[in-house]
This record gives structure tokens, C-alpha cells and sequence, in this order.
């Protein structure tokens, strides 16, 4: 053997052939000509450096808002849901609008990773990990709002289905409540395994290369033995598959559910069939507008303009119009049946919420979601990343508002004119508002020195991507 | 597929080290007509196409994902008829106790989680890979490097063709030992 080895070395080619011509039909994904190694060390070195100021800064402003936040929640718990300024009339105020805000957000990171999989979207791979990070935060957040609203969150568990000293009084399974909380523990641990799977041969590649002694056991311990074996690696990839199949169904149906909230009500305003496909329209454009937001500052402030293209930015611009269209047609579709359905409270309600009251919110969620992501028809506007940052945060803001239209306006004003009421927040709630605000950046920048922000081995595997084979 | 781990203590291994992801398919396709028994390769992402030139089968963990899906569907429904037909009913808003329409999303989003979450267990033990495993691996594989091991089953291992055939392939280092995983 000791000879076949060395009859090896001056048979063993040192040179390689230059990188293959590029493609002239194809922009290739990741630009620069990277190569494996460049990879590894382009993210790798992002978890090995220290934070610089930029991160510190948001690191502190984040757990501001957060430590406010748990001020007015102890708050909240301790004196009673009578801090905030719901009443006998608005009873779903903030705390849901937030909720529901939330969980949108909360569908761009599975949209990405599942529904984009399954239909061949290379491009996926450079923002799929950190759209599932903010989509794990995101259903966090979310859960923290029906959580506090119960008023006495220590009897949280109630909801679950358990053998009880109550007679087993069960719960009951034909309230879009109760399917709510299915959905949405569902949904999240389902994307946190989807998560996980994702991130394993990651945290190998991480294992064998940083220094540092607690990142090492952190990433021994969570990697589990991975060795690249190709035998693993074959049915990891049919299970990644299943995950995707299972998790398309499951984003769909989560906010479906959510809408179910309304919908199966008899409020006007509420009781429409068009909500499910609106919600989930809805959930995916504002969603792709926060993953658009954070993927400008973290591409700007870690500098990975060659992982996050401009091309990356210019297909999810047009995601956000394709499902901001849908949301403006929904919108329009409302107001017609509001007029066509020919019902007095219905066109009240359509009336009332363009002129009365609450017609300042309206206004701003028109113009946010039909006239804002409208701008996304010219590719002036989705490769100018300035514009492109201030039109996602608009629609981020004009989402928010959508689901303040929808609870307070359908509410404030229903059947019964001697029970009219007018909402208006407490402090209590803002200070909770900007205290959601704050878990989802801490959370958020913390994955960011934790994990592998961008897939590394899903971003070797495209490195081919238009290249002649 | 199957005798991924029963290997005895002494058998010998011969691993060749690649650069590139078309000389590892090449020559793994080789030493698999060449009727050399492949051991596994070792890869940094998921190569297209080596499942067919190892001579893989396909496979099961998307039948038992289908079938733990069955049993959510099944558990999910169970639950609800049972508690809200049987064991305690209620009447709610004249509903019927087994209003089985209503049950329908909280009986998808359990044949969801059972499926997903039984796959990827069976996926997990299927790999041995689980909480403090520590196992071999071989140098920048998880970084940039390619690696394809042969077994050598017996004393007609042919070490000199073995290494001739990663040589046509642009082999970078070709070890040898034994008990590589």
C-alpha cells in the first residue's frame, strides 16, 4: 500500500481547472466566485468576531423597550386587565391587533423555507435561516399578547385538553379559540423543528472550526455527531422534503384559523367568508416586508451584499406586491359586498370605518397596503435599496393598522347604538406594544451572535447556480 | 442501505480526499462498476446525484411520515369525538355533540405535528445522531472537502487499482485505517 500511495503523489493533480464560465442566461445567486471554503468563512467569521458598537447599541435599545415591556405586563397582571382601556364594547383591542400583527410577520420564514422549497426557488437559501429565526420570535411575541389577556395567565394550561378534577370538564373543540391555540403551537413547534433540521449540518461546520470553549460544547451538543455522511445526508434530504410538504399546508392554515377568529362570528365587518385567503395574503405580505427590513440592516451593517443580493431583494419586492395586490383586491371586494350584500349594519360598517371615528386608521392602512407596494411594478423602485427599506417599514406600519381596522372599528359600532363606544389605548398597552417590540429585536440580534445567520451548507450547494457544468 | 453500521472492528477502510463535487460523483461512480464496495462519502452539503452513483435505495422515512400522519389524523379525531360526544357532553349553541365539521382544524394541524415531529425522531435515530454523539470526522469535511471511503472486505482488495481510479479523478490525499466512523 505504502507504494500505491506514493506511486499517487505524482499521479495526484495539483492544478484545477479555473472556475467554470458563468452562464450568460443566469445570474448566478451569490456573486464574488466563492468558493466552499470562502463560505464557511465568510458567515463563521461573523459568529467568532466579537459585536461591534452597532450591535451593542440595538442589543441595549431592544432590552429597553423589552424591560418596559415587562414593567407594564407585571403591571398589567398584578392590578388587572382593567389597566388597559378596553370595555364593554371593545373587548379585542391592541392585545389582538398585536397578536394577529405578529403572527403575520410570523409567515414569511415558513413561506420561505417550505413553500418556496418545494417550487425550486434557489434563491431561498441565502434568507431562508434568518426569515425562520424572526418567524420563530415573531410567534413568541405573538403568543404573548391571547397569554396576558387571559387575565390570570398562571391557569394557561386550562386550554390544553387534560384529564381535570373538573368532572373531565373538556374543552371545547367548536371554538376557533380553542383551534387557535392548536394552530399556533403547532405551527411553532413544527417550524422550530424545521429550524433545528436546517441548522444541523450547520452547527458542525461550526463545531470543527471555532475556538472559543463554550461555543464549541454548544455546537458538539447541538450538532449531534453530524459528519457529513452522504448516507445521512440522502434521507436528511427526504425528511427536509416532508417538512416542506407538511409545513405548506400548515402556514395556510394557520392564519386561516386565525381569521377564523372573526370570521365565525356575527359581527359586521367580521362575518366574511373572504377572510381566510385575505389573512393569509395579508400574513405573507407584511411578513416578506419585516424579512425585507432586516435583511437591509443586516446585510449593510455585517456586510453580506454578496450572499444578500440585490437580486434577492428584487424577487422579494415582488412576493410583497404579487400578495399586496391580492390584499388590495380583498379590500375592494369587502367594500363591494358591504354595498351589494344590501344589509344596513354591513354598509354602516364599510361607511364607518372610511368616515367615522377611526378614518385616520383607514386612510393610513389604504394608502400603506394598496397604494405602497404598488411602487414594486418598477424595478427602479425594487433595486433602490433606500426605497425599498422606506416602502417595507410602511407596509409593516400599514399591516399593524389593517388589524386595528378590522378588531376596533367592527366593534366600536355593532348592532346596538346605546352600547357605542369609543377605544382608546393606555399607556399600559403601548408601553406592552413597544415591549413585543423589544423581545423580538433582543431575540433577534441574539440569534444573530448565536447561530449561522445564512445556510451554509444549502449556500454551497448553490454555488454552481449558473455556471457550466 | 441497511449495513451502514455492522462492519466488524477489523476491516480496513481507504478514504480519498476530492476538492471539487464532480470529481467525487465521477469517481464514486467508477469504484461502484468497478465493484468496489463503498463505504459511504462524506460531503459538506447534500451532492445531487450521489444517491444513484452509490447505489443507494431509497429511502423509507417518507412512508413512515405518511403513516404517523395516519395515526395524528386518527388520535386527533379520537380526542375530540370522544370528549365532546362521549365522555362529557356538551351542548353547545344547539350544536351536535359530535359536530364532526368542526373538528376538522384541530384534527389536521395533529396529523401535521405527528407527522413532523415523528420524522424527524425516526429521522434522528435512524442517523445515530443524538445529544453528545461524538464521531469521526474527517478533516474540512464540513468545510470544503469531499471524501469517499472504501471498504476493504477481504485480502482481494486491490489497493493499487483503488488508488490508481482516485488518481483519475484528481484525488487530493488518499489514508488509510481502520474503524472510520
Amino acid at each position: 500500500m505504502a507504494m500505491a500511495v506514493e506511486q499517487l503523489q505524482h499521479l495526484i493533480a495539483t492544478d484545477h481547472p479555473p472556475h467554470p464560465v458563468v452562464s450568460p442566461l443566469r445570474e448566478p445567486l451569490i456573486l464574488g466566485h466563492k468558493g466552499a471554503a470562502d463560505v464557511t468563512e465568510d458567515i463563521g467569521r461573523l459568529l467568532e468576531n466579537p459585536p461591534g458598537r452597532g450591535w451593542w447599541l440595538l442589543f441595549a435599545g431592544a432590552v429597553t423597550l423589552l424591560s418596559a415591556g415587562l414593567v407594564a405586563i407585571t403591571h398589567t397582571i398584578t392590578t388587572g386587565i382593567g389597566t388597559w382601556g378596553l370595555n364593554k364594547t371593545v373587548g379585542w383591542a391592541f392585545d389582538i391587533t398585536n397578536f394577529v400583527f405578529w403572527i403575520g410577520i410570523g409567515h414569511a420564514g415558513t413561506f420561505i423555507s417550505a413553500i418556496l422549497f418545494l417550487f425550486n426557488q434557489r434563491w431561498r437559501t441565502s434568507i431562508n435561516r434568518s426569515a425562520e429565526a424572526m418567524t420563530l420570535i415573531a410567534v413568541m411575541c405573538a403568543g404573548l399578547f391571547p397569554l396576558i389577556h387571559m387575565g390570570r395567565p398562571w391557569l394557561f394550561y386550562w386550554v390544553f385538553p387534560y384529564p381535570n378534577t373538573r368532572g373531565s370538564l373538556w374543552v371545547n373543540f367548536r371554538s376557533p379559540l380553542l383551534w387557535d391555540f392548536f394552530a399556533i403551537s403547532t405551527y411553532f413547534t413544527i417550524s422550530l423543528v424545521f429550524w433545528y433540521l436546517g441548522l444541523v449540518p450547520d452547527l458542525a461546520t461550526m463545531r470543527d472550526r471555532v475556538q472559543a470553549k463554550w461555543r464549541r460544547t454548544l455546537y458538539r451538543l447541538l450538532s449531534l455527531g453530524w459528519n457529513g455522511s452522504h448516507r445521512t445526508w440522502s434521507r436528511y434530504e427526504t425528511v427536509y422534503t416532508v417538512m416542506a410538504a407538511l409545513a405548506t399546508p400548515l402556514v395556510l392554515s394557520v392564519h386561516s384559523i386565525v381569521s377564523f377568529d372573526f370570521a365565525t362570528s356575527l359581527l359586521p365587518g367580521w362575518h366574511s367568508t373572504i377572510f381566510p385567503p385575505y389573512f393569509v395574503a395579508g400574513a405573507i405580505f407584511s411578513g416578506f416586508a419585516m424579512v425585507m427590513t432586516l435583511m437591509i440592516v443586516v446585510r449593510w451593517a455585517m456586510r453580506l451584499e454578496s450572499y444578500i443580493t440585490i437580486q434577492h431583494l428584487d424577487n422579494m419586492c415582488k412576493v410583497t406586491l404579487l400578495t399586496g395586490s391580492i390584499v388590495g383586491l380583498a379590500y375592494l371586494t369587502e367594500w363591494f359586498i358591504g354595498y351589494y350584500s344590501s344589509n344596513p349594519h354591513e354598509r354602516y360598517t364599510i361607511i364607518n370605518r372610511a368616515l367615522g371615528p377611526y378614518a385616520w386608521a383607514f386612510w393610513t392602512m389604504v394608502t400603506c397596503n394598496m397604494i405602497v407596494p404598488q411602487f414594486f411594478w418598477f424595478k427602479r423602485a425594487r433595486t433602490s435599496i433606500p426605497l425599498i427599506f422606506a416602502l417595507s417599514l410602511l407596509v409593516n406600519v400599514g399591516m399593524w393598522f389593517e388589524r386595528f381596522v378590522i378588531i376596533v372599528t367592527s366593534l366600536h359600532r355593532d348592532y346596538l347604538p346605546s352600547s357605542w363606544a369609543i377605544y382608546t389605548p393606555t399607556l399600559t398597552e403601548i408601553t406592552i406594544q413597544l415591549g413585543s417590540f423589544g423581545l423580538f429585536f433582543t431575540a433577534f440580534l441574539v440569534f444573530l451572535r448565536l447561530f449561522p445567520l445564512i445556510s451554509i451548507n444549502e449556500i454551497k450547494g448553490v454555488l454552481g447556480y449558473a455556471r457550466h457544468k | 442501505m441497511r449495513a451502514t453500521n455492522n462492519h466488524t472492528n477489523n476491516t480496513r477502510f481507504t478514504a480519498a480526499y476530492f476538492k471539487r463535487e464532480e470529481d467525487l460523483l465521477a469517481a464514486t461512480r467508477e469504484a461502484r462498476t468497478k465493484g468496489f464496495a463503498i463505504h459511504d462519502v462524506y460531503t459538506p452539503y447534500a451532492v445531487h446525484g450521489l444517491d444513484e452513483a452509490m447505489g443507494l435505495q431509497r429511502t423509507r422515512l417518507a412512508w413512515i411520515a405518511f403513516a404517523a400522519g395516519a395515526f395524528g389524523l386518527f388520535c386527533g379525531l379520537l380526542l375530540q369525538i370522544w370528549t365532546s360526544a362521549y365522555d362529557w357532553p356538551l351542548n353547545v349553541g344547539g350544536k351536535p355533540f359530535n359536530s364532526f365539521p368542526l373538528f376538522i382544524p384541530v384534527t389536521f394541524e395533529l396529523t401535521v405535528l405527528f407527522s413532523g415531529l415523528i420524522a424527524i425522531g425516526v429521522l434522528f435515530l435512524r442517523n445515530r445522531l443524538w445529544l453528545f454523539k461524538r464521531r469521526r470526522v474527517f478533516e474540512r469535511v464540513t468545510d470544503d472537502r469531499f471524501v469517499l471511503v472504501l471498504r476493504q472486505p477481504d485480502a482481494s482488495f486491490d489497493a493499487e487499482r483503488a488508488v490508481a481510479l482516485f488518481a483519475g479523478h484528481q484525488a487530493l490525499n488518499v489514508i488509510e485505517g481502520d474503524e472510520f466512523v
